[in-house]
């Protein structure tokens, strides 16, 4: 099975993230990396392509830069990249996004498209169910578990209190949360092996996509401020002066934590 | 690499792909290996599915292909982590595969290289004797010829990697001729469990507890002749060939553990108050770190030097003994600098600042002392080769 993945190149989520005037996230002149999440991502469909004598397609939208993602996909195992990029995308929102990638997909042949549930910069949570809204795929949303049998996709969707099981008929889209497996550390023969892996670079006018349908031009969603989060309360200070323990078991009682 | 000091993507990624496994997999239990010295054979065979043994050899013979710098930056992101683990790939990627790969015959090379190239085994490397060390040339292991084996008689000591359930076996250097000279020296491939060969229990040692240190000894030792590496009587000259790369490797893998000390001791500082306010405001704090930071980065440069010059095939001579000595001697020095800044907490063993100073020493030691590098160099400077036996020959004269 042809399984493609999601992956983006994010400013590295460990840096301080800066926002620019119109409250988008700063990417130049920043430490970028993979997408922490996508990894997951990436094992995920490494191993139902293993499972299947498949392959792997890493599939990215964005500057020339996130070349660097679709590397690292690479190196991990996937056989080759589709990289979306042309200067008219810059501006896109969350459904433009997804238009895109939409298109990327049906030109990759993949019966399956894996990805987070969410990227750890922007947070919208909607462009894998909007691609697969737009291919007429069925969304299985949220995967603890992922497994893939004769075309017949059967996941475990995580839950507040434990998980559903969803199946459905491939083509389909996954979405894959941080606690479905331990990504791979990319050997460095994969590193190097990488180098020579064919990647493809699309502008819109290759994928038949009109560019008044994405970028700032079509844009349907506006950033119009942002807040802070607001900072936590520090919490209940227990000081130690000899009666701390049983106040401590107390409070912990009270939250029936023991 | 030009002048621009700027790693490849590669390199880059092979750096940070390493630095998440040593920060990931390593480090947190370093601490562990070292207390019980217990040899961590699973992360050893984790290091050989990431590829580290294989890194800087062509993938015709199972390696990476990524080069000697790639390594070079592996071994100090290892080493950064722990120094009983980054020596472990050292011994057996500079001492242990590269004279196979260098000297071996097609047999040899297809008989040991898939093996030890995807870490599954490693291989040991025996040069030194209770009467020979910086002075190699005194070597008195002797291998009788007899029919189409050589008899070996002798004691190696100080051999890393020697005795670990994955070791395959060791090079050794051995008299094959009748003379006292240099000239009589060979090498001999010596397969674990041949009869005679017999591996000592494990040294205690002041650092590198993690690593697998032994004497070996061999009596009426029979190893067949198709076991010598390279030329009857070119054993030495190998082996120093082989040692000149190594150099450069324990220059980066001695930097990995100078950054480790920078790293603990700017953590330090920043946390540690005296007087009302944080370590890291008293001038005479900073200026150890500006001169730490500053000695790392001379060392690491002189490393990236001497990589490039073998990853472009030519001798990296005294580059190789000038970037150990800074390296090695740096890294003692930053060691004693963060235990100073570390105070009574450095000399206790529950941070890592302790391990730290126990480990380094050795890099002054190990494959060439910190004095012969600095006669290789005069040796080079007086137009003598690099040679240290002609430097002593003449000068002494």
């Amino acid at each position: 099975m042809k399984v493609a993945v999601l992956v983006k190149q994010i400013p590295d989520p460990s840096g301080a993230g800066r926002l620019d005037g119109s409250h988008r996230l700063v990417r130049e002149g920043v430490e970028v990396v993979l997408d922490p999440g996508d990894a997951y991502g990436v094992e995920a469909a490494l191993r139902v392509a293993e499972a299947s004598s498949g392959e792997v397609v890493a599939i990215s939208m964005g500057p020339e830069r996130a070349l660097e993602a679709i590397r690292k996909a690479l190196s991990m195992g996937a056989g080759s990249g589709l990289l979306v990029t042309d200067p008219r995308l810059l501006g896109s929102d969350a459904l433009a996004t997804a238009r895109v990638l939409a298109r990327a997909v049906e030109r990759s042949g993949a019966e399956l498209l894996i990805g987070c549930t969410e990227s750890t910069d922007g947070y919208t949570g909607t462009v894998p169910a909007a691609i697969a809204e737009l291919l007429g795929w069925p969304a299985l949303t949220f995967a603890k578990q992922l497994e893939v049998e004769g075309g017949r996709v059967r996941i475990q969707r995580q839950t507040a209190s434990g998980h559903d099981l969803v199946e459905a008929e491939a083509p389909a889209v996954v979405t894959v949360t941080g606690g479905i497996n331990e990504p791979r550390y990319p050997t460095l023969k994969g590193i190097m092996a990488a180098r020579s892996k064919p990647v493809e670079q699309l502008g819109l006018d290759d994928l038949g996509i009109d560019p008044a349908s994405v970028g700032e031009a079509g844009a349907g969603q506006l950033v119009s401020s942002v807040e802070p989060v607001p900072e936590r309360s520090s919490g209940e200070l227990i000081e130690a002066d000899g009666a701390a323990a049983r106040r401590l078991a107390d409070y912990l009682a009270e939250l029936k934590l023991v | 690499m030009g002048p621009s000091f700027e790693l490849s993507p590669e390199q880059t990624e092979i750096r940070a792909t390493c630095r998440e496994f040593a920060t990931e997999v390593v480090a947190p239990r370093a601490a562990e290996w070292d207390r019980s010295s217990e040899f961590p054979l699973q992360v050893v065979l984790q290091m050989g599915q990431l590829g580290l043994f294989g890194l800087p050899f062509p993938e015709s013979v199972g390696g990476a292909g990524a080069g000697f710098l790639s390594y070079l930056l592996a071994l100090e992101e290892i080493a950064r982590a722990d120094a009983s683990l980054a020596i472990t790939l050292e011994a057996g990627v500079s001492l242990g595969i590269a004279p196979i790969f260098r000297y071996g015959t097609e047999e040899q090379r297809h008989r040991y290289l898939p093996e030890l190239c995807s870490g599954r085994r490693l291989w040991a490397f025996g040069l030194t004797e209770p009467e020979a060390g910086s002075d190699a040339g005194a070597t008195r292991t002797r291998a009788r010829p007899e029919g189409e084996e050589f008899v070996v008689d002798g004691t190696k000591c100080f051999i890393t990697n020697s005795g670990t359930a994955i070791t395959a076996g060791v090079t050794i250097t051995a008299r094959t001729g009748s003379g006292e000279g240099r000239g009589g020296i060979s090498a001999l491939l010596v397969e674990s469990g041949t009869e005679g060969f017999r591996v000592a229990p494990a040294y205690r040692k002041l650092g590198w507890h993690a690593s697998d240190t032994h004497e070996l000894s061999f009596s009426s030792c029979r190893v067949p002749r198709a076991n010598l590496l390279g030329r009857e009587g070119g054993g030495l000259g190998q082996f120093l060939d082989a040692l000149e790369a190594g150099r450069v490797a324990i220059a980066a893998l001695s930097v990995g553990v100078a950054q480790a000390c920078l790293d603990a001791s700017l953590e330090q500082a920043q946390r540690r108050r005296q007087f009302g306010r944080p370590l890291s405001r008293f001038q005479a704090i900073q200026l150890k770190l500006a001169d730490m930071a500053t000695r790392i980065e001379l060392s690491r440069l002189m490393v990236w030097r001497a990589g490039a010059l073998v990853d472009q095939g030519r001798r990296a001579g005294r580059y190789a003994s000038m970037a150990k000595l800074q390296a090695s001697e740096t890294a003692t020095w930053c060691a004693n600098q963060a235990l100073q800044i570390h105070g009574g907490s450095g000399f206790m063993e529950d941070l890592p600042v302790a391990r730290y100073y126990r480990d380094v020493k050795v890099n002054e030691i190990g494959e060439g002392t910190s004095e012969v590098q600095r006669l290789i160099i005069a040796s080079h400077l007086l137009g003598l080769g690099g040679s240290v036996s002609k430097l002593l020959d003449e000068g002494g004269g």
